[in-house]
């Protein structure tokens, strides 16, 4: 027995002193959603590699900590999260056994990039659950407005340049390009959505408020009843009656949700449901690849629904 | 500061209301000239009275330009209206003035004792977690309550500094309040290694590293009973050391760990009898919705038939989960299964037993998932004697927050009569309990 218990220490004792693996010289950037990694293309150009947890078909909040993730934040050199506890379920067990010093929360390559953005929806008073699932920290939907994105991408920018001082100029540069064609790509959703400022709509999910604050839209309601909790009969009965009042005709919801509650709604109502992309990678059959291809599917998206619905 | 005005301003209140009722009376002429003439000299001292009030006022306000016009009554969304980052009024106080060029504080002290969370800010993500179980129908052999909290778990969790995070988790119930786990984990160590320190649940195999809330029946399976000690099982103080193994096909972590060698199923008679437990797990995606997750554990210590004597515990598990990305929220199928042999040398001839069990969940709405297991095992001190079971179970998530169970289970015992129970579950939690590894 104690030969067994020696040898079996000793093979343990190997196992755990392998040596760690060398380190490829491009900086390897890992970030919690597909919207991030974009962005973080966008400035790092080639300079870096870029992987993603989260897909953007998915719904950010019910992704699965799996190990095949603990190995990606193993090798990781910059973790980009979207913070606001939108990851509190699954990424706090993933970082905790990555084996990876750089990347704990609140270290040095641990950049939560909600620190850039203009977060809305941050909850006053008293919070309890009753009011569903509520992110205290305010709504961490918030990279669905172009400027998000523009000041997301110029402090993954800074970022970069602190931990690769030497292709700073090529950062800046990236930067600097990316800024001038989300400029470009701003005119034309602001001027292809100008007509429908003020147009009432519901959500699935409150997935939306920056999206919508940019382009001025009214959001009059939401299919589930509270943030997170499952569309309830008596809620939908509630929701069909303002809209009717209210006569909203489009029903936007994310790819990740049952839609047979909102096309139950929208039935009764006449208003049509359109599913947009909450995320880089979040529309079916549509290669919304990166930043700007996303923001230009949702507004083609929606502008065909306003016009088939007939809004304005 | 606001103190003060909270004094000032009733009072204010209170004198305009007296001068105001005062000479609604003298209005009413039912007065004599002597009584308004007291009544003048009153309202005319009151007045003095109010203008020296003014006065405090304005050298109060002049002393304190950091807190201009604080209200005395803040409208209800006036902290709401701060912005972020700023503490909300009410939940500071002001440095006395010199302590500041004294080398004291400067500005804003938080007042502590206070109904705001700001100044509580370090404390750790806390949690109860409610567990209670009814049981129905006829089990003579190992029977359950019929109404009972089972536990109440309470967990502290936090960042301890820049190199180590806690976990505590407490557990009280009907048996007494224990300590259930309470470790430090090192998450930046040198070399890949990750290490724990504290009491903990030993990693072997599944369900013995799992709380009692998170396991997809409201029973433990006979093995963890008859070979792994039951609801404790491998729990123990010790340190747990782990590594990942990278290699290009799959997700591999070896872990070793030594405990004081005093558990349920383990006894230490001496400093020198400890228990040591070693696991390797396996994990790869085979797509995107399909996963496997395979591993195997060893434990080893004395046990209690005497110091001579020691178990070995031996246990394989795999377990191969479904679930779509997109549909996350809608469908999930796992199939889990563990088997286990315990060797115990408890006199002349050790007793080697064998148990397993083998286990179905399947998503049926976004809140609904049904469930079966089967379950077989020897007796770690009796082989002969073998116990087997199967359950049934519907689960039912109000929200993520609570869980309402029933599981019908039959057990067929070794000595006696066969059991039909049925068992219910309702597991609640409040607060903020970190998330579980996968």
């Amino acid at each position: 027995m104690k030969n067994v218990t020696s040898l079996l220490a000793a093979a343990f004792a190997g196992v755990l002193l392998a040596a760690a693996p060398a380190r490829a010289a491009t900086l390897k950037v890992v970030a919690t959603t597909q919207d991030l990694e974009a962005l973080a293309k966008e400035v790092g150009g080639d300079k870096i590699e870029t992987d993603s947890l989260a897909k953007g078909y998915q719904d950010p909040h019910q992704v699965e900590p799996k190990p095949s993730f603990i190995l990606k934040l193993n090798k990781a050199d910059l973790l980009i999260v979207v913070g606001r506890e939108l990851e509190i379920g699954w990424l706090p067990p993933l970082i905790n056994q990555a084996r990876n010093p750089k990347i704990q929360a609140g270290a040095d390559r641990y950049l939560d990039a909600s620190q850039f953005a203009h977060i809305l929806e941050i909850p006053t008073g008293q919070i309890t659950r009753a009011m569903g699932d509520v992110h205290p920290q305010g709504n961490p939907h918030y990279w669905l407005s172009p400027e998000n994105g523009r000041k997301i991408a110029q402090g993954i920018q800074k970022k970069l340049s602190e931990i690769d001082p030497g292709d700073a100029a090529y950062y800046s540069q990236r930067y600097a390009d990316f800024d001038r064609r989300l400029g470009e790509a701003e005119k034309r959703w602001n001027a292809a959505m100008a007509p429908y400022k003020g147009v009432k709509i519901v959500t699935y999910h409150r997935s939306w408020p920056n999206f919508v604050e940019t382009y001025g839209l009214n959001v009059v309601g939401y299919v589930e009843p509270k943030p997170g909790i499952p569309p309830s009969p008596s809620h939908s009965l509630e929701l069909t009656q303002e809209m009717k009042k209210d006569n909203v005709k489009i029903i936007v919801i994310e790819p990740y949700f049952d839609a047979k509650t909102p096309q139950a709604i929208g039935r009764e109502t006449g208003a049509q449901v359109v599913t947009l992309a909450p995320s880089v990678g979040g529309a079916k059959g549509a290669p919304v690849n990166d930043y700007i291809s996303l923001f230009d599917y949702d507004v083609k998206t929606l502008v065909a629904a306003f016009q088939a619905a007939g809004v304005k | 500061m606001v103190q003060i005005f909270r004094f000032v301003r009733p009072s204010l209140l209170a004198v305009t209301a007296l001068a105001v009722s005062s000479s609604a009376f003298a209005q009413t002429g039912a007065a004599s000239p002597q009584d308004v003439a007291a009544l003048k000299a009153q309202v005319e001292q009151l007045q003095k009275q109010i203008e020296a009030l003014q006065q405090q006022i304005v050298a109060l306000q002049a002393a304190a330009p950091a807190a201009p016009a604080m209200p005395a009554a803040a409208p209800p969304g006036a902290a709401a209206a701060q912005p972020a980052g700023q503490p909300p009024a009410g939940t500071t106080a002001q440095v006395p003035t010199g302590a500041a060029g004294a080398g004291g504080p400067e500005g804003q002290l938080p007042v502590y004792g206070n109904t705001s969370a700001l100044s509580k800010i370090f404390n750790p993500d806390m949690a109860v977690i409610g567990n209670f179980i009814g049981a129905a129908g006829k089990n003579d052999v190992d029977p359950m309550p019929a109404l009972r909290l089972d536990e109440a778990e309470m967990s502290f969790q936090a960042i301890v500094d820049p190199y180590a995070r806690a976990d505590f988790f407490l557990s009280a119930s009907p048996d007494g309040f224990e300590i259930e786990e309470g470790f430090i984990t090192f998450p930046t160590l040198p070399g890949g290694v990750l290490m724990k320190v504290g009491k903990m649940k030993a990693q072997f195999g599944k369900v013995n590293t799992m709380h009692s809330h998170v396991l997809p029946w409201v029973d433990e399976p006979l093995p963890m009973r008859n070979l792994l000690g039951g609801d404790e099982g491998l729990n123990d103080s010790g340190i747990s050391v782990s590594k990942l193994i990278l290699n290009p096909v799959m997700f591999l972590e070896a872990t070793g760990e030594v405990y004081n060698g005093d558990n349920d199923v383990f006894k230490s008679y001496k400093r020198s009898d400890l228990g040591y437990v070693a696991r390797l797990r396996g994990y790869r995606d085979i797509s995107e919705a399909l996963n496997l997750d395979v591993g195997t554990s060893f434990a080893y210590g004395h046990n209690d038939a005497g110091p001579e004597f020691t178990t070995r515990l031996y246990g394989i598990d795999a377990t191969l989960r479904y679930r779509p990305l997109q549909q996350a929220l809608y469908k999930k199928a796992m199939i889990r299964t563990e088997w286990f042999w315990s060797h115990r040398e408890q006199s002349a001839v050790p007793v080697s037993a064998f148990g397993g069990y083998v286990s179905a969940e399947y998503q049926l709405t976004r809140r609904l998932f049904g469930g079966g297991r089967f379950d077989t095992s020897e007796r770690a001190t009796d082989a002969s004697l073998k116990d087997t079971s199967a359950s049934a179970l519907l689960t039912y998530w109000p929200s993520e927050f609570s869980q309402v169970r029933g599981q019908y289970r039959y057990t067929r015992y070794a000595e006696g009569p066969n059991a039909n129970e049925f068992l219910f579950q309702f597991l609640f939690s409040i607060g903020a309990h970190g998330a579980h590894v996968f």
